[in-house]
């Protein structure tokens, strides 16, 4: 090297050394991470109405919108989850006992019947964040416990799943459920509203930037000084949040609150996650793959329903696939960017 | 040489941590058979043992191949649904005859583990991911191979579900000679030796020069094919295949014994006797609470929580 | 209890005159189980200077940034900021504080942009308390302008090269009003170019009245941006002053310890000295390349001879033993054992062919600590020890029992844990592995480092004895007594490239001094165009 020097400061536009074609590369792989469900649930969409004559009427996509709007808002909370790096295993228990305890309380008015499964589901989530953040116990195995634990309360509740509590026929929650807007399900228009304000904490706030920067890399986002076990929690408790409100949503649309439910949602919620988008090993994700991914896995179930022929079994193994060519995807490109 | 060192070291809390991780399976195992024997009326009869060992034998089998997984600092979440594809695989071939119909539904076992090992080994997926998408889409198979629950009217079967030996079940018979041969496998074998080594240190062992990537397809093809035994079991002793419900939540039962039984998370060990015990804790703690009348609900709930206390405690552990 | 230093007054030599240190320590002590990491070190930096701090490995340099960044707590001793003694709990209040630390794994986060990096916990905020990308992007142009780099900010962070996200990593630093810059290795793996934008920049820091703190093991640079030295060794500072009044030899000789002509007539070290050796090499190494690490280095060892592999810290040594030994795939170049070309990136056909590697860092990649020594010993044997996949637990049982002996491994047994075992069993339990696969080259990285006396004087003599059957081994050593005694020849390596190479009567301390503080020649790629 020589000592001699240049200017004391220098214009060296560093990246403008590399190839021309990686750094194209690299925006292609980012936009078909970031817009690839997307174009996917597009094209699905396409043919779908092109082949099938009940696919593109209104009461079938207004029936797909209501029917995604649970696991939606589920996603929703997950994706938080799953950007700090985390998973959360228990969502579809809570969600059960969201519905139950929704339709329980709906006995004792509106709020009893809102707030006791935002209550008790936000509970649990604080307890998988506490375990998770605090006593550092691997997310999979303390959201597994808790999956058990609200199956468990729902049982006791339910006089070990015999009762079936009916939400109260006049009150608002059943409203929530029957009312539309403008054409449009009350269902639907609370789970677009829950993704507009979801899209901006996670893009829009500084506690996005700070669930972004734990997944991205712990360390160095401790020592930037992010509130990490904060955030942690936070994430967990609001996807108990969401789980338990997407329960008592659903129990308003079905009047009951039924307690079989929930059972592998916690699978499709994660794979609607990572079709959108979202990295498994956190740091990288966008709300609008999210409810892209939950669309795309709506419309593949529904045309499974539309053949007939088909049993619903191959929506299990389409997504299933789907996942496993995802996160293959997401493996291979994440190992070319570091060879770079 | 090992007494000499024993005496060297004081009994701090360290000690006695470590003791109760490894040892305190089987104390409560002891103790829970004790508080039964003095407290629950009929429980020491024959009939109430074999009822406990013929529920806890498919757990058993699934949590051998878990232990494996988890020694190697994996897991395999797709256990449950393999049990399932099992399942519908044996009504599908008992056309052929049950032996054939067992091949089959091993084989297909087995075919998954493929895929998870080579997601994991070659591609790099983590193994949560990797099982978590095969566990979906063998649910899924499963139910499109076999949409509904449908009877298996096989006298081979049949005998392989209810039959005994010397008032010992068949199943009880297989789980026990598989916990050996996995605890044969682990203990004496170059591959057993080298399962641990990658579990315990992956760069270590990478530099010994150690077939990493081949050893980890085994251990998951291995979960796979033990899973699919399990299903095998399961389906003869119901007498029925029923793909949607059938292993459901077994991934957990499964993880549980294996935590519980002193295996750590973070890998390079794997204890199956303590597996084993695992396995029998959970079985007798939900017939106490269920003799004793208390509803499945709270089964659920003691069952979450002595896992999160099985690794909070194996925790510890983990700062060496 | 009755320690007394001098808290006061900056330090004769060390800082400009009349001017008031920013970050001092005083008598700064650490220990660490079996280790005196820091001893009673006096340390002082100053606005608008650049102030290096070098050593070899175990120096104690990481200690002392750790100390100072608040990564540790001393155990004795001062440690004063803007005059006020401090004491930081957490490397976040010493951010606060106004005292930055530029790591040399980047420590920011890969997947976001440049932009929301710089902010992180910061962000501009319109009145909904949104964050406003606009602002934000702009202003963060303007903070990376000021260094000098033109990048565009919404970029992820990871799709830079390591020099450009170093610089984010500074401005990040700047930007929170940083007094002092503590650097770790900056340059480590930086292109030429990017090594001139980075000193652009810390002579810019340097101006506006930051004290830098650089830590480097390339002499060249030290030269080129430092202003003041301070040399640690052991724990111990031995040196402070104008970098200016120490010519390169000097440096170097301070830093390892050893005078020019000061080299004792008979060593201390159990090597015999010379082997005999002979015939065709047992092992070449021909034009190795590693992206940023090596650049073609080519090495032959013959049977029965000991080459030392010298050069300072980040010279290349390891990457040059791991590219060896299959465990750094290289991007070109080739190794032969006994005249057979051996498949380069794969340590299986690497061992096969009989080459062994003792890796630098024992713990985390030699030894497997949750097993027996007997399993250690025998792991990468296993397979020529067992028929169909059993073990002949008796055959173990022997093998290792012969390597126990022979190398006089001192544990409870062979059951117990390697991962309990003192440092100098645990790197014996590591010889005994590869002896047992009977290799024809050892690759012996830091052989002797972190054990004690005894046990360093039993692996000497082990290498000698393993010469003298006829293998080759190839020496990597910071200790420089044990390189030129244990070698019979010399390569030295710096900056990734074979720089000299020492035999017979050339192979002496002076020499070897000579040969790493010489200037570089200019590399290849460092070449203006």
């Amino acid at each position: 090297m020589s000592t001699q020097m240049k200017s004391p400061v220098l214009d060296a536009s560093l990246p403008e050394e590399e190839p021309l074609g990686a750094r194209r590369g690299e925006r292609l792989t980012a936009l078909a991470q970031q817009h690839g469900a997307l174009v996917a649930l597009l094209l699905t969409v396409l043919i779908a109405s092109v082949s099938f004559e009940a696919f593109p009427t209104s009461d079938n996509l207004g029936n797909m919108a209501v029917g995604s709007t649970f696991l939606a808002i589920v996603a929703l909370g997950m994706t938080f989850v799953i950007v700090t790096g985390g998973i959360d295993l228990s969502v579809g228990s809570t969600f059960a006992l969201g519905g139950v305890l929704a339709a329980w309380g709906s006995q004792y008015g509106t709020l009893v019947a809102l707030l006791l499964p935002l209550a008790v589901c936000g509970l649990i989530g604080l307890v998988n964040g506490l375990l998770i953040a605090k006593s550092r116990l691997a997310p999979f195995i303390v959201t597994l416990a808790a999956m058990l634990l609200a199956r468990g309360i729902l049982l006791a509740v339910t006089d070990e799943g015999s009762t079936t509590y009916l939400v109260e026929e006049r009150s608002f929650l059943a409203t929530l459920g029957e009312e539309s807007l403008l054409g449009v399900s009350l269902l639907v228009w609370i789970t677009a509203v829950l993704f507009v304000l979801g899209a901006l904490a996670l893009r829009r706030s500084r506690f996005g930037q700070y669930v972004y920067a734990v997944g991205g890399n712990e360390d160095a986002a401790s020592l930037m000084g992010a509130p990490v076990a904060r955030t942690k929690i936070a994430v967990y408790t609001l996807s108990g949040l969401c789980a338990g409100l997407a329960g008592a949503l659903n129990a308003a649309y079905l009047m009951s609150g039924v307690t079989i439910l929930g059972v592998g949602m916690e699978l499709d919620a994660i794979a609607a996650v990572v079709i959108g988008g979202t990295l498994l090993t956190g740091g990288f994700g966008f709300i609008s793959g999210t409810l892209a991914g939950v669309l795309l896995l709506q419309v593949i179930k529904n045309i499974i329903n539309q053949i007939g022929s088909l049993d619903s079994s191959y929506q299990q193994v389409v997504s299933g696939a789907f996942l496993a060519v995802v996160v293959v995807a997401q493996t291979w490109l994440g190992r070319k960017r570091r060879m770079l | 040489m090992t007494q000499l060192a024993l005496r060297g070291v004081p009994l701090d809390r360290a000690r006695v941590l470590r003791l109760l991780q490894d040892y305190g399976v089987y104390a409560g195992v002891l103790a829970l058979l004790l508080a039964n024997v003095l407290l629950t009326p009929h429980f020491v009869s024959a009939e109430n043992f074999r009822t406990q060992a013929v529920q806890v034998a498919p757990v058993i089998i699934v949590a051998l191949g878990m232990a494996l997984a988890i020694g190697s600092e994996g897991v395999d979440l797709s256990v449950g649904s393999v049990m399932a594809l099992s399942t519908s695989l044996i009504s599908l071939y008992l056309g052929y005859g049950p032996v054939a119909a067992i091949l089959v539904a091993v084989l297909g076992g087995m075919l998954v583990g493929l895929a998870n090992g080579s997601l994991i080994a070659f591609i790099g997926v983590q193994p949560i991911v990797a099982t978590l998408a095969l566990m979906v889409a063998c649910r899924g198979l499963a139910n499109v191979f076999l949409p509904q629950l449908k009877d298996v009217r096989d006298p081979t079967m049949a005998s392989l579900g209810s039959g005994s030996v010397l008032g010992i079940p068949y199943l009880v018979l297989i789980a026990v000679a598989l916990a050996l041969l996995v605890a044969f496998t682990v203990k004496r074998t170059t591959f057993g030796r080298q399962l641990l080594a990658i579990g315990d240190s992956r760069p270590a062992a990478q530099l010994a020069g150690l077939p990493v990537r081949r050893v980890l397809v085994v251990v998951y093809v291995v979960s796979g094919a033990l899973a699919a035994i399990a299903g095998v079991l399961a389906t003869a002793r119901l007498t029925a295949s029923d793909p949607t419900s059938l292993g459901t939540l077994m991934e957990l039962s499964a993880i549980t014994a294996v935590v519980v039984g002193g295996t750590p998370l973070s890998g390079g060990r794997v204890r199956i006797g303590g597996t084993v015990a695992g396995a029998v804790l959970i079985q007798l703690l939900t017939a106490t609470l269920i003799k004793h009348d208390l509803p499945p609900s709270w089964t659920q709930i003691a069952q979450a929580v002595v896992i999160v206390a099985a690794v909070y405690a194996a925790r510890e552990r983990g700062r060496r | 209890m009755t320690e007394t230093y001098d808290a006061g007054g900056p330090q004769a030599g060390s800082g400009p005159p009349g001017a008031e240190a920013v970050l001092r320590t005083a008598g700064v002590t650490k220990r660490f189980p079996g280790a005196l990491a820091l001893d009673g070190v006096d340390f002082a930096a100053y606005p608008g200077r650049v102030h290096a701090l070098i050593g070899e490995n175990g120096a104690g340099k990481s200690t002392l940034i750790k100390v100072l960044t608040g990564v540790y707590r001393a155990d004795e001793g001062l440690v004063e900021y803007r005059g006020e003694p401090v004491e930081f709990a957490t490397p976040l209040e010493a951010q606060h504080a106004g005292i930055s630390t530029i790591y040399q794994e980047v420590n920011l986060v890969p997947l976001m942009s440049v932009a929301r990096n710089l902010f992180l916990g910061r962000e501009p905020r319109n009145r909904f308390g949104l964050i406003d990308f606009r602002r934000m992007h702009r202003e963060a142009e303007e903070a990376l302008r000021d260094l000098g780099v033109r990048v565009d900010v919404t970029r992820a962070l990871r799709t830079l090269g390591i020099g450009a996200q170093q610089m984010v990593a500074l401005a990040r630093a700047v930007q929170v009003d940083a007094r002092v810059v503590v650097m770790d290795e900056p340059t480590s793996s930086l292109e030429p170019r990017e090594v001139e934008t980075l000193f652009g920049v810390i002579r810019m820091l340097r101006d506006r009245g930051i004290a830098v703190v650089y830590v480097s093991h390339r002499l060249d640079e030290l030269y080129e941006v430092c202003d003041t030295v301070t040399v640690l060794r052991d724990g111990k500072l031995v040196h402070t002053g104008p970098i200016a009044e120490l010519d390169r030899l000097r440096l170097v000789s301070l830093m390892l310890g050893r005078e020019m002509g000061e080299v004792r007539a008979e060593g201390l070290t159990k090597f015999s000295g010379e082997h005999e050796t002979g015939g065709e090499p047992v092992l070449t190494a021909r034009g190795l390349r590693v992206r940023h690490t090596l650049h073609d280095v080519s090495l032959a060892i013959r049977p029965g001879e000991v080459v030392g592999l010298g050069g300072l810290l980040g010279s290349g040594r390891s990457e040059t033993a791991k590219a060896v030994a299959g465990a750094l795939p290289p991007d070109e170049g080739e190794v032969l054992v006994a005249g057979a070309s051996v498949r380069t990136g794969s340590t299986p056909a690497a061992i096969r062919a009989g080459i062994s590697l003792l890796p630098e860092d024992r713990k985390a990649e030699g030894i497997v600590p949750g097993l027996s020594v007997r399993e250690n010993i025998a792991l990468a044997a296993l397979p020529g020890l067992s028929r169909f996949g059993l073990v002949d637990e008796e055959r173990v049982d022997r093998i290792v029992d012969t390597f126990m002996k022979r190398l006089r491994i001192k544990a409870s047994g062979p059951h117990q844990k390697v991962g309990e075992l003192s440092g100098g069993n645990q790197q014996k339990v590591l010889l005994a592995r590869w002896l047992a696969m009977q290799p024809k080259v050892l690759l012996l990285d830091e052989p002797t480092r972190g054990i004690d006396v005894g046990a360093k004087a039993e692996v000497q003599k082990l290498i000698d004895e393993l010469a003298a059957d006829g293998l080759g081994v190839l020496l990597i050593s910071s200790d420089m007594e044990e390189l030129v005694e244990g070698s019979d020849r010399v390569v030295v390596l710096k900056d990734g490239a074979v720089v000299a190479e020492l035999a017979g009567a050339e192979v002496t301390e002076d020499r070897l001094l000579e040969a790493i503080a010489a200037h570089s020649r200019a590399p290849e790629e460092g070449a203006p165009s």
